[in-house]
């Protein structure tokens, strides 16, 4: 796909009807970016807790595999929040992201973030529970997502 | 007050903050950082004491493991947080979100004040008894209503559409924001 017909798709999306109705309303992105924030968070502390683990910080007297499977059923559901409230404020500013490189390293990141996730680190804990690779795993998903959400943030100053 | 931010506003470091053009969106993006480690972690705490999650490990051997987390985040949550506050302190100040954020952070930290001193007595009971009284639970549940609450007002603050310079807002608008209204001013010009 050649550049300019990115940036017509991006027109497209900016054009949407939800994209619109948000751009229309005083209150409308602010409040979906709070809740999006709230998302950010119960994922962010699934992160901390899984990957603090791997890396045998804290709860030592847990198994590494217990602690993910604690935390990832809070790590889908914020991310279900992130997506759900992620999507309609892209919409509303999709031609902005596109000239935003905040808002590619953020997406590029995410993409690598959950194949990491679900791909490797998940299964790997699960299956090696106390290898010497582990904590590399939690340092490995604890900085990919520590830039998610800081060129996240960095969108909104672009 | 009003006086007391009109003056911070005035000092070295809080104009060099404002008109930084990276230092602020860096102490920004920090904030943001620490409240899903504070935020994040107490997220947990509070859903162990309501038996939702790490049911296998002990109270007292969760809240050992991870509130110093919470409280790391906490700490830096706040400085950064006061950072940002020093840049804008009047803005800030009249913001009715900040405003609501400032009340509804003092009603969490007395929900976990009277958390902590009902847990130091009893957490050893707890962790044999595996029942948790139900008053506890209901503090967990308020303490992460409470908490989701004051990130979505410290959110709104940034966008502020009862701001004092976007007038006429309603007087009890005026008046919870202490907004001070050249009122003569907007009659002269609805006079034109």
């Amino acid at each position: 796909m050649e550049s300019n017909q990115i940036i017509e798709l991006f027109y497209f999306f900016e054009d949407s009807f939800i994209g619109q109705y948000i751009r229309g309303s005083t209150w409308l992105f602010p409040i979906i970016e709070s809740f999006h924030l709230l998302g950010l968070a119960v994922l962010g502390g699934s992160v901390v807790l899984g990957d603090f683990r791997l890396m045998g910080f804290i709860l030592k007297t847990a198994s590494t595999g217990y602690v993910v499977k604690q935390t990832r059923t809070w790590f889908k559901l914020g991310f279900c929040l992130l997506v759900l409230t992620g999507v309609p404020l892209f919409l509303s500013e999709a031609v902005k992201c596109y000239y935003s490189r905040a808002f590619w390293i953020k997406m590029i990141c995410l993409v690598i973030g959950i194949a990491f996730t679900f791909l490797v680190r998940n299964p790997l804990v699960l299956k090696n529970q106390e290898g010497k690779l582990i904590p590399l795993l939690g340092f490995s998903s604890f900085s990919l997502w520590t830039v998610v959400a800081a060129s996240g943030r960095w969108i909104g100053f672009s | 007050m009003l006086d007391f931010a009109e003056w911070l506003a005035t000092t070295q470091w809080s104009i060099a903050l404002h008109e930084s053009l990276y230092l602020y969106p860096w102490i920004e993006s920090s904030h943001v950082l620490f409240i899903c480690l504070f935020f994040g972690t107490l997220i947990f705490v509070d859903l162990r004491l309501t038996g939702k999650v790490f049911t296998n490990l002990s109270i007292s051997r969760m809240n050992k493991g991870i509130l110093p987390l919470t409280i790391v985040g906490f700490c830096l949550m706040s400085l950064t947080g006061l950072l940002l506050f020093y840049a804008i302190p009047v803005r800030n100040y009249q913001n009715i979100f900040f405003r609501i954020k400032i009340f509804l952070i003092l009603l969490a930290g007395l929900n976990a004040l009277f958390f902590h001193k009902r847990m130091s007595k009893e957490a050893k009971k707890w962790d044999t008894d595996s029942l948790i009284p139900n008053r506890m639970k209901v503090s967990a549940v308020a303490s992460l209503f409470t908490w989701s609450l004051v990130i979505i007002s410290g959110r709104l603050i940034a966008y502020n559409w009862f701001d004092c310079d976007r007038q006429p807002q309603s007087e009890w608008i005026n008046f919870l924001t202490s907004c001070v209204v050249e009122y003569q001013l907007y009659e002269e010009i609805d006079g034109i």
